[in-house]
Parts: structure tokens; sequence; C-alpha cells
């Protein structure tokens, strides 16, 4: 190939790592399907209580700061899932929607553009990754994250005398002046692509891995596994015809599909 | 079109002005420690704090996680870039006029443009680790993100940065010569150092003009991008306030008319405490006031678009930003900055108003605090009001950013002050050249103690 043409392809690659380009660089986009994994979790609406559990396991597994009540009157909750509840109509007819909403793992994130020193970036399972360690705090990736899911570490972490003890050693503690948020856990992910290969098997297999709220929801609204997967139950669901994805209009690509909530009141 | 008085000798013109840099009255110390000592308190203790405490310290929260600190950085960044651009502009125009005033204003740009990258320091996270976004070569091989606008600012600032300080010291070096000859003790040898040997040979003058003019031309430019780049820091996000492409014109022209005021404000101090009267006259104040006038009457333009865009976007996220703008929380800010950028400067369309010094620099003071406030505006409302509701909020600034922006201002005069005592602040030889030349030829020369 010509030095122009390695030049683009190369450049492309750069600028969207994972994607898959034609054979004669046409530069048409195919698809992700170049990473290894392609994680994807669907949100069933019709099943979401709001009872919180994800947030709370999420916030155990992650070993997430609680931030105390000053704080969260400040508004500086730290929640990488979130339940967002939405009111309809005046009472006494009103409607309590509910919609958890956690980082989006965009294919074409913002966030990933912006961090000045890259700390955030695009792994090879298609997860948006953070790396706690570069980040120098300039937060511009929570001004561009459309879904406002990244939080900030405004002070040091403190967890009160007796849970201190009970920390996930295999997560990291952020310290003040950090972005963080959801990372699919990827610390599961991890050991699950470990195990496989310990096994000799060359994939994880569905229903391998799962985050934290995924394994507490009690009503199975959430389901996680490997879009590339045909087979894999998170495929499955996503081809539901309520599935959707939220401010899909901003091209973002999320990795996170809703299904939505079917009203039998409606119309 | 010469204001100068022109019973103003060339010896008026060195005695005058190295009588501002060796002549230091009480007023000037105790101005300084002040300036110096809120600098202390108000900018490093507070940072201080926050350092250690972090930047929960600020009023910064969850939608809105940029506050005042950007705000002041874009504010001394639009402040910086008339001095440098303006000089630049008026030199290669050939506007006499320029040369009373364009030392000052210079310097004005260099000062804002180092304390905007103390506000970058200021607003980070973890500001101990601000060089990891420098591409130097590292054994991890790790370089940071080409795409980010943030880098684009770090590379458009140092550049900027740099070229002014070049372009400011080059001017000055006949006059670093030109006091060298006319000042004793400690004061001689610095300036024998600084005036890098200058003797004022034609060769030496024809290099100096056209280095000089090569710099100007070189500048300009990089004064438009370094706003523009700045401006992306906010348009290539997807915040519905923020993503304009407007943005780029509207942070230069912003630039320009805060930076513009600015240079009133600098002018009638000058004016006032160092004497400058002869140099810094009528003339400059009306012709600033001009610009002044055609720059407001752009930015107001520029606003009524963005105003329109919003509305005609017909989306719901836009027409909310919009609405939340004009009538929400933060609306008094908005009104006011109307009243003092759009409505307050139509004043200047009178020559009776452009030539009177005290309403000139009360109108420059207004301008540069409805500057201030649009910028708290674009980060302040746009943040609370994005896509989610649920993710709505309010940003109020905390004491800590107050105090760290009145210790910003204190910074910048302290900067200042201590500029004036080293550079001669009205060019020596530059306004020599509007005078009529001595008759016998030969300028008195006087050493002063």
């Amino acid at each position: 190939m010509s030095l122009v043409g390695d030049f683009l392809t190369r450049w492309r690659a750069y600028r969207k790592p994972g994607y898959i380009y034609g054979d004669e660089f046409d530069g048409a986009r195919r698809d992700y399907d170049e990473f290894d994994y392609a994680w994807t979790m669907t949100i069933d609406l019709d099943r979401c209580t709001g009872c919180e559990a994800c947030v709370t396991a999420c916030q155990a597994e992650n070993n997430i700061p609680i931030v105390g009540a000053t704080a969260f009157a400040k508004g500086r909750q730290m929640q990488w899932i979130r339940i967002e509840r939405y009111w309809e109509g005046e009472y006494p007819n009103a409607k309590l929607g509910f919609i958890p909403m956690l980082c989006q793992h965009c294919d074409a994130a913002p966030c990933e553009t912006v961090c000045p020193v890259s700390a955030t970036y695009h792994n090879q399972d298609g997860l948006n990754a953070q790396v706690y360690n570069r980040c120098i705090g300039t937060r511009s990736c929570a001004v561009y994250c459309p879904y406002e899911v990244r939080y900030f570490n405004y002070n040091n972490p403190v967890w009160d005398a007796p849970l201190a003890e009970q920390l996930n050693p295999d997560v990291t503690v952020r310290e003040k002046g950090v972005m963080e948020k959801c990372t699919f856990c990827i610390q599961r992910i991890r050991q699950a692509k470990d195990h496989a290969k310990d096994d000799g098997r060359r994939r994880v297999r569905d229903g391998e891995v799962q985050p934290a709220c995924v394994q507490t929801c009690p009503a199975e609204a959430l389901i996680f596994g490997d879009r590339k997967d045909p087979e894999s139950r998170v495929s499955i669901s996503m081809n539901d015809p309520r599935a959707y994805r939220v401010l899909e209009e901003l091209n973002t690509d999320p990795s996170v599909i809703y299904l939505k909530k079917v009203d039998d009141n409606a119309g | 079109m010469q204001a100068e008085d022109p019973n103003i000798s060339y010896a008026d013109v060195n005695r005058d002005i190295v009588r501002s840099l060796v002549e230091t009255g009480p007023k000037y110390y105790v101005t300084l420690a002040i300036a110096f000592g809120l600098t202390l308190a108000c900018f490093f203790f507070p940072w201080f704090y926050q350092l250690n405490y972090g930047l929960g310290a600020a009023g910064v929260n969850h939608p809105s996680v940029w506050g005042t600190y950007l705000a002041s950085f874009i504010f001394w960044i639009g402040l910086s870039h008339s001095g440098t651009l303006l000089s630049c502009v008026l030199h290669i125009t050939n506007s006499p006029w320029r040369k009373a005033m364009y030392r000052s204003a210079e310097a004005m740009t260099l000062f804002s443009l180092m304390v905007a990258a103390t506000m970058v320091m200021v607003h980070l996270g973890r500001p101990w680790f601000i060089h990891w976004a420098v591409p130097y070569p590292n054994q991890m091989e790790l370089w940071p993100n080409f795409r980010s606008p943030l880098l684009f600012d770090v590379m458009a600032i140092t550049t900027y940065l740099t070229g002014s300080s070049i372009f400011i010291y080059m001017g000055t070096i006949p006059d670093f010569a030109a006091v060298r000859d006319r000042t004793t003790g400690w004061r001689r040898h610095m300036y024998v150092l600084l005036s890098l040997g200058w003797r004022g040979t034609d060769t030496e003058w024809h290099r100096l003009g056209w280095a000089y003019t090569f710099l100007a031309v070189l500048i300009i430019p990089l004064a438009v991008s370094v706003h523009s780049i700045v401006s992306w820091d906010f348009a290539l996000s997807l915040v519905p306030a923020m993503h304009q492409t407007i943005f780029a014109p509207y942070f230069v022209v912003g630039a320009i008319y805060s930076g513009t005021a600015g240079i009133v404000t600098v002018m009638f101090m000058l004016r006032k405490y160092m004497n400058f009267g002869k140099y810094i006259t009528k003339l400059h104040f009306d012709n600033l006031g001009k610009l002044l006038l055609v720059l407001s009457l752009i930015w107001t333009y520029i606003n009524i678009l963005e105003l329109f865009t919003g509305w005609y976007s017909g989306t719901s996220t836009e027409y909310e930003a919009l609405t939340y703008k004009l009538f929400g929380y933060y609306a008094p800010l908005y009104w006011e900055m109307i009243l003092f950028c759009a409505v307050a400067p139509l004043l200047l369309i009178s020559t009776r108003f452009r030539t009177s010094f005290v309403p000139m620099l009360i109108l420059s003071i207004a301008i540069n605090i409805g500057m201030y406030t649009e910028r708290f505006l674009i980060i302040g409302t746009s943040l609370s009001r994005q896509y989610l509701p649920d993710a709505w909020g309010l940003y109020v600034p905390s004491l800590v950013e107050i105090t760290i922006l009145v210790g910003s201002l204190a910074m910048f005069v302290t900067l200042f002050m201590v500029f004036i005592k080293i550079f001669p602040s009205v060019s020596i030889y530059e306004v020599k050249e509007t005078l009529p030349e001595p008759e016998d030829g030969v300028a008195e020369w006087q050493p002063t103690q």
C-alpha cells in the first residue's frame, strides 16, 4: 500500500481503536467486531422496581466512597449506577417511572476524546475504561458525558471504623482529584477471562461473568453479556422490539440497551 | 493625528520614563505590599487549603463539575487577548497612536496569561501531575491525547505565552539600552544584561524592525487561534448550550472586547498614578472607545445569534437551556451582563464620553465585570441544565472560589506593579518617533540617580 494509504489506515486505527475498515482502505466502517468482546447490558424497564439493590451492590463491590450527609447535600454523591425517577402527570393520575442510569460504555464516547492525558480510553473488550492513576482531574469527561454518570472524588474517601475492613481487595480505592465511573465490574471480567484462559478455553462463556448490579437484581431486570455471541442472553434480549438506547440521537453508540416499559393503561 | 504635546522633547521622554523606573514613592510600596499580601492571603492560602482538602473546598458538584476557576481561566485568557494582538495589528497598520500604550498592553497580555495558567492549576483535581498534559518523551511511552481540545489548549497557550514574551522583550531592548545609559548601580547591571549589548547601530535597528514586524504578523493568527481553541473546550462537548459553532468567533470577539476594556483601565491607572498624562492622551481613550463600541456591537450580534440558534433548533434540551439562561436561577446575572456589555457601551457613540477619563474607567470596569459574568454563565447555566432532568443541578461558588478570584486579581496587580519598575512602561524610542526631532540634533544627557 502506498505511504499515504498506510498512513490513513494507521491514523484511523489511532482515532478509533477497534474499528475495522475495508481491506481496500475505503474507510467504510464495518462494525466494532475487532474488539475481543463487546460487553453489553440490557435493562428491562418492565421488570425494574426501582429497589436500588443494584446501587447498594455496586457501592459494596467497587469501594465507592460514602460521602456523608454534608457532601450529599452539596450534590456530590457517588453512585456509579443510580435510579432516576421521573413523574408523569399530575396527582392523582401521577405515574412514576424508573430508569437505572450507569456508564453507557459508548463505542463513540465523547469522554474519551476530551481527556488530555488519555486517562479514559476504549479497551479491547469494548469497555470504556478509566485509569485512575493517570487522571489529573480536569473533569472535562464529566462535562462531555451526556449521561452524567461520571463521578469526581472531591475529597479523599473516608470509611467509618468497621467499614474500612470490608473493602473489596480487587478494586483500587481512588484518591481525591480523580474521576471514576462504572467499569462493568472490570475486575470480574478480568477474572473470568483468566479462568477461561486457565481452562484452555478461548472465550468467556455466556453467564460466566456478571457485574455486581446484574448479580443482585432481584427482578432480573439487568442482563449482561457479550453481544458478539449471537446465542448469548444479552444478544437475544437486545433484539427485543422494545429495545432502545438513551439519547441515541447524539450518536454516542451506547452499550447499554433499555427495554421499554409497556404501559397497560396507555392509549 | 499627533496628539502628543509638541513641546515634549526627546530629553523629556527619557527623563519622564526613566523617572518612572527609578523614583519610587511610598505609595507604590504600600500598594505593592497590599497587592502581594492579598495574593498570599487570598490566592495561595486558599489554594493550599484546597490542595490539602481536595476540590471539595470549591462549590463544584455533580452536574456542574466546572466552576469559577475555569470561568476565571477564560476571563484571564480573554484579558490577555487585546494587548499583544492589538499592538501587533496597530503595528502592521502603522497606527502611531499605538506607540505610547503598547508596552503596558503587552504586559497585560503576559501577566494575564500567567494568571490564567495558574488558574488551570487551581482548577485541576491533581495539579501535581499537570506535566502529563505535555508531550514529553518518557520510558512508559505514554503520550497525551492529541485529540483532546484541552491538549490543543496547552499547546496554544504555551505558544502564545512564548510568542508574546519574545515580542514584548524584543520591543523593549532599545529601551533597556536607553535606561542602561541613564542609570547607575545595580540597575545598570540589570539593564546591561537585559539590553543584550544594544548599541543602536543602523544594522541593529534594521534587524529589530524586521524581526518585530515578522513576530507581529506571526502573533495575530496565534492570538485568534488561542481563544478559538479555548472555545473548543466547550463547543466540542455535547452540552446543549455549549455545543455551538458560533463559539470560536464568539470567544475571540469577547476576548478582544474584555481585553480592550482592560487596556482602558490600565491606561487610566498609568496616566493617573505614573504621571504619563503627556503620553497617554485623550486620543488614546477616543480610539480605544471607538474600538470598544465596534466590539460591543459584534458581541451583541453574536449573543442574539446564540439565542436564535437555541430557539431555532427546536430541540427540547436546547430550548430548556435557553429558557434557563434567560429566566432561570442565573437570570439576574444574564441581564446584568446584557446591561454592562451590550447596553452601557452604546454611550461610546458620544465623543464627549469617549474623551472623558473617569466615565471611560467606569465603563471599562463594568464591561469586564459583564464579561466575567458571561464566562461564568457559559459554564454555570449550561452545566446545570443538561440532557437528563434527573441530573439537573445548581452551582454556587464557595468562599474559597470567590477568595481565589480576588487573589488572582491581586496576583495580576502584583506582577504588573513589579513590571512597571523594571520595564519602561511607555516605549521610549517609539514615542520619540512621533515627536519632532530636536533642533541641535543631540538629546540632553543626564544620568539619573
